[in-house]
């Protein structure tokens, strides 16, 4: 017979090896990317990859720089920075309290439902056209367009959200005597928040891809503007120096969101500190 | 009717149940003096919970009368702790606590010396800034009981809040709440499951009937206060009285589970 045992871990070994795990993540992490671009880069070089089409790495930094230099691509950014930040507040505000007041109330669901079950499936680049007859080629036609898409995830979302609280937190409101006011922000809001960042979070993403195919269809200025005006006088590193941007901008704002959500949900289990 | 703090009459309950009525409570009688410590026990799903959302206003009566004595309109008139985890998760300990003071419109200072009082009594200081899920469920318990005090109600009303904490930390919570009730006497409704806790806690206990629900026998406990939890148990007055509740509610419980039986 034979009897197996199993003694602790030591604690300094377990450490140790966690430590070892993480440091090789690290730098996998960074190793990976450099990898793939010196690969793309010695591919140029050997004419493996069309420089016509997938120019160089380097040529393509040597571009970005330039432009950052001249402080056009810096506007560019800026315009459609501006725009997303327009759109997504004027659609996620009514986003956040339609969504909240369907979720409280079965008359205020039954009466958006059939509405927004109808619009929400409509893919938003289709309306575009309509948006621009209706607000012409200006700066209203972009907002609206980023405006909608963020509208229905917020609201989506943010519903699902209070739907999914507990009943029993409302019924600590009653019994405690919330009105109607106090129950939406004490109990609605934070109680549906987790999910509204799920929305917020999708959104911001549609809101990126909304205002670059808008600018590419229809504008004189914006990162979609440039990406599409380097594409017409054939400049590919312009283009990819655009997409760049548009790629930076994504990885910092979803780290912000990160940093958001952790300030906005503080009670969030399994988190410490 | 002076001195009567909840009065029932003939009251009934009942709840639409696919397309057919289910009566959860029939014909509940009841008279409860101010600052009495009421329990009540009963098999599962007779309509306690009911009962008591009846009572806090959370549910209207489908029959019946129901009078709560209001003598003091500055304070709430009932307060509950719920059968569930009730505390909100995304408020700290005592964000929690001062709650119902809050919603009353109660300034921020006065608040946080109430709430300080409330949790020192559950022992829960140390956590004040903890958010819920940095709390075992019997923490979450006593947070719940101390919110339900904060607010001063006319009548308290507890739902099994000590069910789901273990047998030791019950005994503890039981020892804190009468410590805090008889430094803070209101009229109480308790719910329980435990005939033993029933009798440590109340001035009375009522037994319920199987479903529809309706009070079937009420027992006096005339054992003397203050009590303490452990002491009592091995009295041999505290054996008298299980046995007087045990006999009628051991017929009920056998009569849902036939009941039980018969539907399934
Ligand atoms: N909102 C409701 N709609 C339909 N039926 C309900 C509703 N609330 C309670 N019931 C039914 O009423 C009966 C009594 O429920 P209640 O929750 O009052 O029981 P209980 O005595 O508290 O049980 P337990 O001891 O298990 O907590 C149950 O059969 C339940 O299914
Ligand atoms: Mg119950």
């Amino acid at each position: 017979m034979t009897i197996k045992v199993r003694t602790a871990r030591a604690s300094r070994g377990l450490r140790g090896r966690f430590v070892e795990g993480v440091a090789a993540e690290r730098l996998i992490g960074v190793a990976s990317p450099i990898l793939l671009l010196a690969l793309w880069e010695g591919a140029g070089r050997v004419g493996v990859l069309d420089a016509r089409f997938f120019p160089a790495p380097s040529a393509i930094a040597g571009t970005f720089v330039d432009l950052m230099r001249s402080g056009e691509l810096v506007e560019h950014t800026w315009t459609s920075l501006g725009r997303i930040l327009i759109g997504f507040t004027l659609g996620a505000v009514p986003g956040l309290v339609i969504g909240i007041a369907m979720g409280l109330s079965r008359l205020v669901r039954a009466a958006f439902k059939p509405v927004v079950g109808a619009l929400y499936p409509v893919p938003k680049t289709a309306i575009f056209p309509l948006l621009l007859l209706v607000f012409g080629i200006g700066e209203p036609s972009k907002y609206a367009i980023v405006a909608i898409g963020v509208f229905f995830l917020v609201l989506l979302n943010t519903m699902a959200g209070v739907l999914g609280i507990e009943p029993v937190y409302l019924d600590v409101g009653r019994n405690f005597g919330a009105g109607r006011l106090q129950v939406f922000r004490t109990i609605a809001l934070p109680g549906a928040l987790p999910l509204v960042f799920t929305g917020i979070r999708l959104a911001w993403g549609n809101a990126l891809i909304l205002i670059v195919v808008a600018e590419i269809l229809a504008a004189r200025s914006g990162i979609g503007y440039f990406i599409q005006n380097s594409y017409q006088t054939f400049q590919v590193e312009k283009m990819y120096a655009g997409l760049l941007v548009i790629s930076f901008i994504g990885y910092v704002s979803f780290l912000l969101l990160d940093e958001l959500e952790r300030w906005l949900i503080p009670w969030k289990a399994g988190r410490t500190g | 009717m002076s001195g009567d703090r909840v009065v029932t009459r003939h009251l009934g309950m009942r709840f639409p149940l696919r397309g057919r009525e289910l009566v959860a409570l029939e014909d509940v009688n009841l008279r409860m003096a101010d600052q009495e410590f009421c329990c009540i026990v009963g098999p599962s799903g007779c309509g306690k919970t009911t009962f008591l959302r009846i009572l806090a206003g959370l549910e209207r009566q489908t029959a019946g009368e129901l009078h709560l004595e209001v003598t003091d309109p500055a304070r709430p008139l009932s307060a509950m702790v719920f059968q569930e985890q009730s505390v909100f998760p995304w408020m700290t300990v005592e964000e929690n606590v001062g709650y119902g003071l809050r919603m009353r419109g109660v300034h921020a200072t006065v608040r946080r010396g109430v709430v300080a009082h409330y949790l020192e009594k559950v022992g829960l200081t140390q956590f004040a800034k903890a958010y819920p899920y940095q709390l075992s469920g019997g923490m979450k318990q006593r947070a719940s009981v101390a919110r339900a005090f904060a607010t001063a109600p006319q009548i308290l009303l507890m739902d099994e809040p000590f069910a789901a904490v273990d047998e030791q930390t019950r005994a503890l919570l039981q020892e804190e709440l009468l410590r805090v009730w008889e430094s803070d006497r209101k009229t109480v409704v308790y719910i329980t499951h435990s005939i033993d806790e029933a009798l440590v806690l109340g001035d009375r206990v009522l037994v319920m009937s199987a479903r529809p629900g309706h009070i079937k026998a009420e027992i006096p406990v005339t054992l003397p206060r203050p009590r303490s939890v452990y002491e009592l148990k091995s009295t041999p007055e505290f054996a008298e009285l299980v046995a007087k509740v045990w006999e009628p509610l051991r017929q009920e419980v056998l009569g849902s589970f036939s009941a039980m039986a018969r539907a399934s």
